[in-house]
């Protein structure tokens, strides 16, 4: 089936130029930011300097005395509303009540003609503070005389997804936990044990648009115009804070200027929507990059690992404890720490496993979701524990990965839950270390790593997609997936022309429109192509379907026995246009096909985290670096990473999606970190915050594509362009072990490299690579 | 508030005038009173180059670069270059190599490149990796972007 769908597809698997190329390349794609509507205001907020404070009193009388000012938002506007949100955790207001607990978090907005009066009345409110102690670190959040950051027991969310919230216990606002075996009684049978106490750093997604919104509060109920990768979820839980029906909630989003999972989930809009409410006119929010520093990022852990195995390298046991600091707001990081958690024991066959994680409020920004979340901060600590257990073993960490990666239709989770391996990892790391030189002979100070890991992809399998054939025979298609620069609009286009026989040039796929685009749970977890393509796929067989039933009753004949090709109905030598089928179908020059797609959850699964994921996204890539031991810089000489895709349905964009990837995991792993004092971010600029530029490009970088159409998605595909991220700072970490420096901590600036050479070079400190099993 | 000042300059081809604050910043006047959204802002600090325009030819951060100083100069945004017919075969090379995904950073690049093979400075990959150091990408991971400053430059 998958190889007869192959060889008669003419859209599905070609690199198509970009459809919104054009408009992006001349300057005519609008963001948010680009746009005004009629009577707009733009809006500013005042955020708290201090992460930890009680509010005594806020004094706006001047800023409303300035020109230009419209009005001025404090939470004493909205007692009329349970004013919390959070899609998890119902935990955080749309601006602070009574107490701030970030520095960063909104205390008023201000609504006023022009950006400019907007910040001079934003300059005159004074606030009056009561600091209170700062629990800025994991350690002061977690210790026992630690004051509670959430008093109120919060209500869960609207899409927890996570089970029951349980009591709140502390600063913990969730906890995981996964075990299989008898961990203690299987290790004391353990020949090679590794451990250690790892760190990974807070880290900002940084799109390069900020989070922006038009929000309007009319009479018919509430319009907004938001950089949001999930509309539908935003829609209810607007509707839901602001007491409307989902359908008087309308969220139009037009292009992203990136995302990465900054803009997943509710963002800013609530605050921008309560900002219109309080003015009566339209209002305009756009953050500046310090503002979005402090509005998402990726939750800075601490874990603690222990992996054994016998003397010839079998894997025992592994068990993974770790604390992820949420900040001050759950906002995702429920589901991040349980796709850690999952993450955890990475895809290897342990006789036991024993996963505990926590999710810590802080007095630190909220964090959220960044891509390949979980699978990047636990990965580079897992595979260098196997690097490290294979050079115990005495075996090529290759060979160890043959022997004990988990085979495709094994189950993927320990405990034999949840969906069986659908990829094979083997034959995928085999060319990620064939690509980076494996067997090339060594040279002193560079070193070679292979990384293997999952990602749990697809979130809930829940979408649905519109296919319209108009009376000329081109198309629309309608779908809630956000273009953020992955290029939904060009590969949705390609699967419905593939299954309307025409040319993708004849395709348009327009933004979502909570108004009218149909429901798409989310753009995110790598899901876009593989679910909301597989919902296109079948609008677009169904609009199919009526042509050919159309021509059918035309020739008199079966509607199977029709074919479609290059836009026209063939049968028997008889051919007719779609324009002409169409007229005949209506008896006029007019009317259209428009038929719907749905894809849910299938064969008894209820799409919930315990029997997910849809599908197993694949982590695998391989990296060869080279260390100056005298200076501790890390260079990145060549990086392979394997799109193991099922389908590329276009390779060219499968490509840019692990590329981009791969600069970002070579960001995460050599030198972004978002910087703490006292909770408070230091770096939160561009001079001190360093992205990777052109620069950083590793010597040679690979993406290679396989393709076993063993994926849920149309002909086969399943997501891509996450795994990356998480399987290239884990390569570079197991590079650099194999080069002789093991390092625990992230990023691996210079000096800590430097450090870690200086103290595994000592004579005093054993060397772990001379360490022999006993 | 310092009065006000009068400006007049060369916008994308066509002459301009303006009454304006001295503080305004080149990417304000040009987003705001001009409407060429093409500029964009992201980092504010003169780092990541999307808010590239060409002033009299060179590249400047128009987020750190007072409107007045362009007086009796000429700006060029895409909104004019994409008007050129040298455009075309920029645009090719990134239709090509698919080197662009957001497309925020994108106006930023092309007007980087276009000032460099102006200026004769886009001739081998060194000057190229130079040249490009001061515009960030955070979707392509750049290797697409350099191939297709590699087909502008001539190199391939």
């Amino acid at each position: 089936m998958a190889i007869q769908e192959r060889l008669a597809t003419v859209e599905v698997g070609v690199s198509r130029p970009r459809k919104d190329a054009h408009e992006k390349l001349r300057g005519q794609a609008q963001y948010v930011g680009d746009m005004e509507m009629a009577g707009m205001l733009h809006g500013k907020v005042l955020r708290s300097p201090h992460a930890h404070a009680r509010i005594r009193s806020i004094d706006f009388a001047a800023a409303l005395e300035l020109e230009g000012v419209a009005a001025v938002l404090t939470a004493a506007d909205l007692e009329d509303i349970e004013p919390y949100y959070g899609h998890a955790i119902k935990d955080r207001p749309i601006i602070a009540i009574e107490r701030v607990r970030f520095a960063g978090e909104p205390v008023a907005a201000v609504a006023a003609i022009s950006e400019a009066a907007a910040e001079a009345a934003v300059r005159a409110i004074e606030v009056d503070y009561e600091e209170l102690p700062v629990l800025g670190t994991l350690e002061q959040a977690l210790a026992p005389d630690a004051p509670r950051l959430h008093e109120r027991r919060p209500k869960i969310g609207l899409f927890h997804g996570l089970g029951d919230l349980g009591e709140q216990e502390g600063n913990v606002c969730y906890r995981y936990a996964q075990a299989a075996g008898d961990v203690e009684a299987v290790r004391a049978q353990a020949a090679i044990t590794v451990e250690g106490t790892y760190t990974f750093p807070a880290v900002y997604q940084y799109a390069m648009e900020t989070h922006a919104t038009i929000a309007h509060h009319h009479g018919d109920g509430i319009t907004l115009w938001a950089n949001c990768q999930h509309p539908f979820l935003v829609q209810a839980e607007i509707a839901d804070l602001f007491g409307l029906p989902i359908g008087s909630v309308r969220i139009v989003v037009p292009y992203l200027g990136g995302g990465f999972g900054s803009k997943s989930y509710t963002k800013m809009e609530p605050l921008t929507v309560a900002l219109a409410r309080k003015a009566g006119r339209p209002v305009r929010i756009v953050n500046r990059v310090e503002e979005s520093m402090v509005t998402s990022r990726r939750h800075g852990m601490r874990c603690f690992m222990r992996t054994s195995a016998a003397a010839d390298g079998t894997l025992l046991t592994r068990e993974a404890h770790f604390f992820m600091d949420t900040g001050a707001y759950a906002d995702n990081g429920p589901r991040v720490t349980a796709t850690a958690g999952d993450a955890a024991p990475g895809p290897y066959r342990f006789e036991a496993v024993d996963v505990q994680a926590s999710c810590v409020y802080c007095n630190t920004p909220p964090s959220g979701s960044y891509r390949a979340f979980g699978a990047t901060h636990l990965q580079w600590i897992g595979e260098s524990q196997i690097e490290e257990v294979a050079r115990r073993a005495g075996l090529d960490p290759l060979e160890l990965r043959r022997r004990s990666l988990v085979l495709p239709g094994e189950p993927v989770r320990p405990d034999g839950s949840g969906k069986p391996l659908d990829a094979d990892l083997v034959g995928d790391v085999e060319q990620a270390a064939a690509a980076v030189g494996w067997e090339e002979p060594r040279r002193p100070w560079v070193g070679r790593g292979v990384s293997v890991g999952l990602l749990a992809a697809g979130a809930h399998p829940v979408s649905r997609a519109s296919v319209r054939l108009r009376s000329d025979g081109a198309a629309d298609v309608y779908v809630g997936t956000t273009e953020m620069g992955q290029g939904p609009r060009t590969v949705m286009a390609q699967i419905a022309a593939e299954e309307l026989a025409i040319s993708s040039d004849h395709v348009t796929v327009h933004g979502a429109d909570t108004r009218f685009t149909p429901y798409d749970r989310s753009t995110g977890a790598s899901r876009s192509t593989t679910v909301a393509g597989l919902a296109v796929k079948r609008a677009a067989e169904a609009v199919a379907a009526r042509l050919r039933e159309t021509a059918g009753e035309l020739w008199e004949i079966d509607p199977e026995l029709v074919e479609l090709l290059d836009g026209s109905a063939l049968f028997a030598g008889d051919q007719i246009a779609y324009p002409d089928l169409i007229a005949k179908r209506f008896g006029f020059r007019g009317g259209e096909i428009i038929e719907g797609g749905e894809v849910r959850p299938e064969g008894g699964e209820t799409g919930s985290y315990a029997e997910g994921p849809h599908f197993w996204e694949v982590c695998v890539a391989g990296a060869e670096v080279a260390v100056d031991p005298d200076t501790g810089v890390v260079t990145v000489l060549r990086t392979a990473t394997v799109a193991d895709v099922g389908r590329a349905i276009n390779p060219q964009l499968v490509e840019r999606q692990d590329e981009g990837a791969t600069l970002q995991g070579i960001g995460n792993a050599l030198f972004e970190e978002l910087r703490f004092v006292d909770g408070e971010v230091m770096n939160d600029s561009l001079l001190d915050y360093r992205v990777p530029r052109v620069g950083d490009l590793p010597g040679a970088m690979r993406t290679i594509i396989v393709e076993n159409a063993d994926g849920p998605g149309p002909y086969g595909a399943k997501g891509c362009g996450e795994g990356a991220l998480a399987a290239v700072p884990a390569a570079i970490v197991c590079a650099l072990a194999d080069a002789g420096v093991s390092m625990s901590q992230l990023p691996l600036t210079p000096e800590r490299v430097w450090r870690a050479i200086q103290e595994q070079r000592a004579p005093t400190t054993t060397d772990p690579h001379d360490e022999r099993p006993t | 508030m310092a009065d006000e000042l009068e400006l007049e300059l060369i916008v994308n081809g066509d002459p301009v005038r303006a009454t304006l604050p001295p503080q305004e910043l080149l990417i304000d006047f040009l987003r705001e009173r001009l409407g060429l959204t093409s500029v964009k802002r992201s980092c504010d600090v003169q780092v990541c180059g999307s808010c590239t325009v060409l002033v009299d030819g060179g590249p400047v951060s128009s987020c750190t670069y007072l409107a007045v100083e362009a007086g009796g100069r000429s700006v060029l945004t895409v909104e004019g270059f994409a008007q050129s017919a040298e455009f075309a075969e920029f645009e090719a090379a990134f239709v090509r190599h698919a080197a662009l995904q957001c497309g925020y950073c994108t106006p930023g690049l092309l007007l980087t490149l276009k000032s460099l093979r102006d200026a004769g400075e886009l001739t081998s990959e060194e000057e190229i990796r130079h040249g490009l150091d001061g515009n960030v990408c955070r979707c392509t991971g750049y290797r697409s972007i350099l191939d297709a400053a590699r087909e502008l430059a001539g190199l391939r």
